[in-house]
């Protein structure tokens, strides 16, 4: 059970997540939204890469009989909290341009495009 | 450095040739302003002759297996890994091949007509620096063979295409179409990674082909399943994930959304490598098969319904564009449905499969030509309204001979390209399912009638005074058109050479799992 909470917390973050982006109709809370799925599928990622008393591959200075974890889910999760930080800010980006022309951040508000 | 070297190391420089492009090219448009355009368009044709070099390459011997980091000659699996290749590597077989012949075609007869239809805006070297970007993404999602990989490229993909959606802003209206694109890829791409996720959970490899070789049907796999198809389905367009589709193909530069045309089609070839590559060995039932027909005739269905009220010509296109997937995914469909039958693969799911895959470069050239002509309609009357259109035949003749070859080869009229590739999906989804064949060629017809309306209220008619001043556009844009014409044609006049030369490897590619996963892992694990 205990082993679990990691990812009993993952499907409530997604669950929040989703209902975010799904029901909020201000476009920063929505962007939220999708910061709180990208944190959510970080934690899963990490969660899968715990072992216990598991270290890095790291053979200098390693205890007599070592558990290793190869370190690829941890690389996964800083690669893309990078690209995160990338699509978070071209988000709010494109945010503002819009609050500029239009004044307003609702999506209900913003709907040129519909026809 | 001699050219074998070169030859050697092409899949790496597939990557490295256009992102090179893309740095270098706010340098030269901060230091040489006068040779930036000859600078972006070499960049471009370079990375064009890679793939193509690549693809030939492909044809000629086979899969081309390319370990980063390894010595040459080495294989996939390190010795002391324990059979697991730890290394990224890229693997190109036959469908890959394909589809970077398809890139290499459209991204640089698109830089040619760009570098002139965007010569009045400013600041356009980092335009182009996105633009080579977004090229480095699509050849990177067709060639790699790691899923996390993918993933990446997935994610340049989609951050390039929006940034240049949004780039002239167009009173806010592209910025509203590319914040809807973005959140939507966005979601789509964190649904795949989550599915990477679960698979590397169970089999401790990013390597599709690892995972590919020991797959078994569980519910999480099922899962995991229904998350790529639903992440990739998103990236491609197709319904029902169509929604922000047309809001930012309408609203982007139009040299820019018939590259995404190519861009959304990386997400089809993830979806087809995921199927068939990937999951092909252990589908016991037709259903997912069916999954994606009615994904696919949804798609054709209701694209091409949502298309003809249009009164916007490029939302119109886009529209037309969701329709267009739809045929893809229905002959790729027929063929995945009958996988396992061998008698009914040979009967008609290899042609069906053939039909969808060719539908692909077909759609990428005559769809790229017409966003081209529309683009060229638009730069030089800036209307996008079909109403206020009228007459502009006198005017622009070539643009006119274009666009009217594309509205054919769209259409399914012989004997373009895309009648070719049609009469093959007709033909094999007849004997699956003759209702869905009546289907397609409703769907088709429809097509017809809506281009023809464009047609004759764009060019025919008499000259309008508003458009007394409308001249041709310059020789390069043409050129730009002319290259993805002469495609269309070519490609409608010897279907079967085409079929032949860089189909049928595809199809084989995908249909064979086994090969696939022996290219990778040798007679090992």
């Amino acid at each position: 059970m205990i082993a679990n909470l990691p990812f009993i917390a993952v499907a409530l973050l997604i669950g929040i997540a989703f209902a975010m982006i799904l029901l909020k109709r201000n476009m920063i809370k929505m962007i939220m939204g999708l910061g709180i799925l990208e944190g959510a599928v970080n934690l899963f990622l990490v969660s899968l890469g715990y072992r216990e008393d598991g270290i890095a591959p790291i053979f200098t200075s390693a205890p007599a009989d070592p558990t290793m974890v190869m370190p690829t889910v941890q690389a996964l999760t800083l690669t893309n909290i990078v690209i995160g930080v990338a699509t978070t800010a071209l988000m709010l980006v494109f945010v503002m341009l819009i609050y500029k022309k239009y004044g307003t951040v609702n999506a209900n508000e913003m709907r040129r495009l519909k026809e | 450095m001699n050219a074998d070297v070169l030859l050697a190391n092409l899949p790496a420089l597939l990557i490295a040739v256009p992102l090179f492009g893309a740095f270098m090219t706010p340098v030269f448009g901060r230091f040489l302003p006068k040779i930036r355009d000859a600078w972006v368009i070499l960049a471009s044709f370079a990375a064009s002759a890679v793939a193509l070099l690549l693809a030939a390459q492909v044809y000629a011997k086979g899969a081309v297996v390319y370990v980063f980091g390894a010595a040459p000659g080495t294989g996939a699996v390190p010795v002391d890994s324990g059979g697991i290749p730890i290394r990224i590597l890229f693997n190109i077989d036959g469908f890959g091949a394909f589809m970077l012949v398809s890139a290499a075609i459209v991204s640089f007869a698109v830089i040619l007509y760009l570098t002139v239809s965007q010569s009045r805006r400013s600041s356009r070297s980092e335009f182009y620096a996105l633009y080579l970007l977004l090229v480095a993404g699509v050849f990177g999602m067709v060639s790699t063979g790691d899923m996390f990989n993918f993933f990446v490229f997935l994610e340049i993909n989609s951050l390039a295409a929006s940034a240049l959606i949004a780039y002239h802003r167009n009173g806010g209206l592209a910025a509203e179409g590319a914040l809807k694109y973005l959140i939507v890829n966005t979601v789509g791409g964190l649904m795949i990674l989550f599915a990477i996720g679960l698979l590397y959970a169970q089999y401790n490899s990013l390597n599709m082909a690892v995972i590919a070789s020991s797959l078994s049907l569980t519910t999480l796999n099922l899962l995991a399943l229904v998350l790529f198809i639903a992440g990739l389905a998103t990236k491609a367009g197709a319904v029902p994930f169509h929604f922000a589709t047309p809001d930012a193909y309408s609203v982007a530069p139009s040299g820019v959304t018939a590259l995404m045309i190519v861009a959304s089609q990386a997400g089809l070839y993830g979806m087809f490598r995921i199927l068939f590559s990937v999951y092909g060995g252990v589908f016991t039932s037709a259903t997912v098969g069916w999954i994606v027909i009615v994904l696919g005739v949804l798609s054709m269905f209701i694209g091409v319904t949502m298309a003809i009220p249009q009164k916007d010509i490029k939302r119109l296109l886009s529209y037309h564009a969701v329709s267009q997937t739809g045929y893809m995914l229905l002959g790729v469909g027929v063929a995945l449905a009958v996988l396992g039958d061998v008698t009914l693969t040979n009967a008609f799911g290899q042609m069906a499969m053939e039909g969808g895959l060719f539908h692909i470069i077909n759609h990428a050239m005559y769809k790229g030509l017409l966003f081209l002509a529309v683009g060229a309609v638009i730069y030089r009357t800036g209307v996008w309204n079909l109403n206020e259109m009228g007459g502009l035949g006198h005017k622009m003749k070539w643009t006119m001979i274009f666009f009217l070859i594309g509205a054919l080869a769209i259409a399914g009229i012989p004997p373009f390209n895309g009648f070719a590739s049609k009469l093959m999906i007709y033909e094999s989804t007849f004997a699956f399912n003759p209702a869905i064949a009546i289907i397609a060629m409703v769907v088709s017809i429809l097509t017809l009638a809506s281009f023809m309306k464009v047609f004759h209220s764009v060019f025919m008619g008499p000259e309008l005074p508003e458009y007394a001043g409308v001249r041709e556009v310059p020789k390069r844009m043409l050129a730009g058109m002319a290259i993805l014409a002469v495609f269309v044609i070519a490609f409608g006049l010897v279907p079967d050479l085409v079929v032949d030369t860089l189909i049928t490897p595809a199809a084989d590619a995908l249909l064979h799992q086994g090969q696939y996963i022996l290219s990778v892992l040798g007679g090992g694990l």
